[in-house]
């Protein structure tokens, strides 16, 4: 009762205020992922550009939208899901929970980086990009006496030990791509080896992409993998952090789609419409936003030293990104890093602080025989238990997706995976304390 | 007055007093359970249902099986959790009960300037707002909180008090030892003043006084508030998730519970596990209560004859509160340095202060605190209403399968509230008003969602205020000529008061800052609670300041409320020991 007249009231209250409606009108329920800086922006350009469309904004985590569309199908009230990981649009077009549309803006090229922009079928559309980065605590570096780092590979070494933060893959959608980028870049093999040298090095693996930021921003943690806006908005907020993009950033895209049997499809498309037009995409452009707009004529506007990827070869242009290859083993890949390091930390910590206390000794007094060690320790650390084929294939992919077909189950593969990765942490160690007594 | 027996033994029942139990329940309590089953079946049983029958099935075929069962215990990352969950929990009783015992204590005990207010202060840290109140913590405890940069600084050391699961204990027990405390110190005001004559008239006094008379007597309070704590840190997933501990089972069951995609039973077969070590924690604490009668006829008299403390005891005492308080509420000192903070970041205090992230909240924070209000209150209400209902079916009645009442309640504490607000859209999205509109839209739901996640609360409170009343009571009004409903309604819910007010606040307080169903649920911001807006600010560095502001609200607006009841306590009882 209470809510329809509030409700009531407040549409009443808002077409007085709008005067007459035109075109479009009505509410424009979106559901979201961002935060309040980059809806209210967004929110106040559209109802001024559309008077009589209202935005109806609910905020929520990516993981708590997609469940929401999908258990409210049957009664629809969603006309809009906005949000950056591409896998949870993934998810909902692959229920047949969006609606094709194509937005009508011109200019808007094919790719940004390496990255497609849109969906090619039309289901959902990009409408702005962020690249990855590193971002640190200024007072925490100075005060560990760390140095800045530069590039992705600097995170492995041992002064960045207990460090540094990441958002699980699991978690967070773009993270996942960051990882998928450097295992396509770096092949398979050598792609995790990276991986699990900067993870050895991880203070946190946590569960939402916010997480990671926060914790730089108090100081809890030194450096973090974070997306770019994090760190800008965290700067354009006063805290003490720096960013830098490494020589290879990867570029994500943020998404925007309509929602299927939206109750309000003009309006939502309208959204959609306004989002890529050149208004809507100068509004990135905000301080509290500060996103890389998908127009390049766009950047014009934009102040000296945005970041352009569409000048700056190194941002997203220098990579690969096969996205057939990363749709392919999306969960696999999720669930092998949970399983080898996220729920293994403690022990690839272990190693990995073992293999830095001999590298280190060895560095002073050379030892074959250590050396030899070490090595094997490393091989150990990098093993993973399933091949790049494997990895791809319907049996072991299946057994995540629920699939309709009898086949291995989730639980069983995670139990074979943990075990096979913490079995060679612990040799990984042993080695690496036997190489370290071989040398003192 | 001496009819009671001594507490704390095994008692055999007298036979005059047995013989007065009813031994077939009235047409009235009959109709009274089925209500209940229905409202727990409708807004608990069915909705979760819907959800963890996963759980039972088989992969690809869909049939039943418990093949999951196995996988779980054929993981070693879950057998690991559960017994770090099983570890964790229990430690977190004893700490908490640590803090809590002297503060009850105290302040029921002795003639204690602002017990009240301590009661008060001692209930905060269950009023954690969420998100700002793990970052106000980790700047305090953290690793680079204030705490370690000073002790770095002075002495060159670092205390790891949020580290692993040591860590989570400390926070745990600090979170929710006010559950033992508030059912604790309703208890020890129940205690028939009678009892601790008779005992000093014996000779007994001091420590041994307390030991065998005075806590035994408190026994249902306190094990209502442990079995909470128990229960209650088992299932939570927040902090422990805020720490990055991965390993215990109630987050396990939420990342997976919560994964993009994935299809994966593990996490409804991890919840089915919350829920079935819940009721059996429930149905331990009931079995260790069995065979002990601890009512007391002689009952409001004030409860323990308040002791003027000697000067030496009342600065230990003083101290050892100040001390416990110190370290409960640090939490929300570091909130509010939080809301008034510019930047803090890497540094024992915040760099400026600043009224902006006030000035920020206010305009937007009136139709929050409104619905909060709203919302905790009448779920609050409903708790306590359901509290007292099942209480008195399961304790003062004959029905078969009663206790399965207090069960199925119980096992509300185990379901994440993720899991509860799918099953609400599930159940009730289908359902249309007569305007097209999903029943799951409007904003009762929330409240309903609530009522449910704290019913057991509530119930504890009321069970434990229930089984301190001496049955001889209710048979001498009945004797009288008094209804079954007459008798209720004069003389056990007065006497029961201070429980019910207890679980009351219990409930209404940690419904206010309620979040993980409370996310699936809210429909629009004219719907949203406190905990909502500030989720929404928490997902930004600008949102920090403003996001803290709203905690400190939510926490103002809980505190006021707690201070309130404390005060109708403290006046009934006053006005109860003046009857005397």
């Amino acid at each position: 009762m209470l809510r329809h007249s509030v409700a009531a009231a407040v549409l009443i209250g808002t077409a007085l205020f709008t005067g007459t409606a035109i075109a479009q009108s009505g509410k424009v329920t979106i559901v979201t992922s961002f935060s309040k800086d980059v809806t209210d922006p967004f929110k106040q350009a559209f109802e001024k550009a559309h008077p009589g469309v209202t935005l109806d904004v609910q905020n929520r985590n990516t993981n708590a939208g997609v469940k929401f569309i999908e258990e409210t199908k049957a009664n629809n009230q969603v006309d809009i899901f906005w949000a950056s990981a591409p896998d949870a649009f993934e998810v909902l077009k692959g229920k047949s929970l969006l609606q094709k549309h194509k937005p009508k803006a011109e200019g808007i090229p094919d790719k940004i980086g390496s990255y497609p922009i849109n969906d090619p079928e039309n289901f959902y559309s990009g409408f702005a990009a962020s690249g990855y980065g590193i971002m640190w605590n200024d007072r925490y570096a100075k005060a560990n006496k760390l140095p800045e780092p530069k590039d992705w590979q600097d995170l492995a070494k041992p002064v960045y030990f207990d460090h540094v933060a990441m958002a699980a893959p699991s978690r967070s959608g773009t993270t996942h791509l960051t990882i998928e980028t450097i295992l396509q870049g770096e092949g398979w093999e050598q792609g995790w080896r990276t991986l699990k040298e900067m993870s050895g090095n991880f203070r946190q693996i946590t569960e939402r992409s916010f997480g990671v930021p926060e914790a730089v921003n108090s100081g809890q943690v030194g450096f973090g993998i974070v997306i770019d806006f994090f760190a800008f908005s965290a700067q354009a907020s006063g805290f003490p952090v720096k960013f830098v993009y490494p020589t290879v950033t990867t570029i994500v895209p943020a998404n925007v789609a309509v929602v299927a049997n939206a109750p309000n499809k003009a309006g939502a498309e309208a959204f959609v419409d306004y989002l890529v037009s050149p208004a809507g995409q100068e509004v990135l452009l905000e301080p509290s936003i500060r996103r890389l707009p998908v127009n390049p004529a766009v950047y014009a506007k934009a102040p000296a030293d945005y970041p352009n990827p569409f000048k700056d070869p190194s941002l997203g242009a220098r990579v690969k990104f096969d996205v057939n290859v990363s749709e392919k083993r999306t969960n696999v890949v999720d669930v092998l890093y949970d399983q080898t390091v996220t729920f293994q930390l403690d022990a690839l910590k272990a190693a990995t602080k073992a293999i830095h206390d001999a590298e280190a000794a060895i560095a002073t007094k050379d030892n074959a025989e250590a050396k030899a060690l070490v090595k094997e320790a490393r091989d150990l650390v990098a093993a993973m238990p399933v091949t790049e084929q494997q990895a791809s294939s319907p049996e072991i992919a299946g057994a995540f997706t629920g699939g309709k077909e009898k086949g291995a189950r989730q639980a069983e593969l995670e139990q074979q995976w943990a075990s096979f990765a913490k079995e060679r942490y612990q040799q990984a160690q042993s080695k690496a304390e036997q190489a370290l007594k071989l040398v003192r | 007055m001496a009819g009671a027996t001594t507490a704390g033994r095994a008692h055999v029942p007298s036979a005059s007093s047995r013989h007065f139990l009813r031994l077939s329940a009235t047409p009235g309590q009959i109709a009274l359970a089925l209500g209940i089953i229905v409202f727990l079946a409708l807004f608990l049983i069915v909705p979760v249902g819907t959800v963890i029958y996963v759980a039972f099935t088989e992969k690809g075929t869909g049939e039943f099986t418990l093949v999951n069962f196995l996988d779980f215990a054929r993981t070693d990352l879950f057998i690991r959790s559960f017994w770090n969950s099983v570890y964790v929990s229990a430690m977190s009783v004893v700490v908490a009960s640590v803090f809590a015992l002297p503060l009850a204590y105290i302040t029921t005990r002795f003639e204690f300037r602002g017990a009240m207010l301590i009661q008060t202060l001692g209930f905060l840290p269950l009023i954690m707002p969420p998100f700002v109140g793990a970052v106000a913590m980790l700047l305090l405890f953290g690793r680079n909180g204030t705490v370690n940069l000073l002790l770095d600084e002075w002495f060159g050391i670092k205390i790891p008090f949020m580290e692993g699961l040591n860590g989570v204990i400390f926070v745990q027990a600090v979170h929710y030892f006010p559950f033992i405390l508030i059912n604790l110190s309703a208890a020890l005001r129940n205690i028939d003043r009678s009892m601790e004559e008779a005992a000093q008239n014996l000779g007994s006094s001091g420590f041994r006084l307390f030991r065998r008379i005075v806590f035994p007597l408190a026994m249902p309070g306190y094990i209502a508030g442990a079995s909470l704590v128990f229960v209650k840190v088992f299932d939570d997933l927040a902090t422990p998730l805020l720490l990055n501990v991965k390993d215990m089972l109630a987050p396990q069951a939420y990342l997976r519970v919560t994964s993009i995609g994935i299809a994966d039973p593990m996490g409804y077969v991890i919840s089915v596990v919350l829920i079935c070590m819940s009721v059996l924690a429930m149905w331990i604490s009931a079995r260790a209560m069995r065979g002990k009668d601890y009512a007391t006829v002689q009952r409001g008299g004030g409860g323990l004859a308040k002791r003027r403390m000697r000067p030496w005891e009342s600065v230990l005492a003083y101290a050892a509160v100040l001390l416990i308080l110190l370290l409960v509420l640090a939490p929300h000192i570091g909130l509010l340095l939080l809301s008034f903070a510019t930047i803090w970041s890497f540094s024992p205090l915040p760099d400026a202060f600043t009224l902006a992230h006030y000035g920020r909240v206010f305009g937007e924070s009136f139709v929050y605190v409104k619905n909060t209000l709203l919302y905790a209150s009448i779920a609050g209400l409903i708790d306590v209403v359901l509290g007292t209902a099942i209480a008195y079916l399961v304790l003062r009645t004959k029905l078969i399968g009663r206790e399965w009442l207090d069960w199925a309640a119980t096992a509300a504490l185990a379901i994440p509230g993720v899991v509860l607000g799918i099953g609400y859209l599930r159940t009730f999205y289908g359902v249309q008003l007569p305007d097209g509109t999903p029943l799951a839209t409007l904003w009762i739901t929330i409240v309903l969602a609530l009522a449910i996640r704290r019913l057991p609360y509530a119930l504890r409170a009321c069970y434990a205020a229930l089984q301190q009343i001496s049955v001889s009571l209710e048979e001498a009004a009945e004797n009288l000529g008094a209804t079954k409903v007459r008798t209720v309604r004069r003389v056990v819910l007065p006497l029961m008061a201070g429980g019910i007010l207890a679980g009351f606040v219990t409930s209404f307080a940690t419904a206010a800052v309620e979040l993980s169903a409370t996310l699936m649920l809210v429909q629009s911001n004219a719907d949203a609670p406190l905990a909502y807006g500030l989720y929404v600010f928490m997902q930004s560095a600008a949102g920090r300041g403003p996001g803290a502001a709203l905690g400190v609200i939510a926490v103002l607006l809980v505190a006021v409320c707690t201070f309130a009841s404390h005060m109708i306590i403290e006046k009934s009882q006053k006005a109860k020991g003046a009857g005397r």
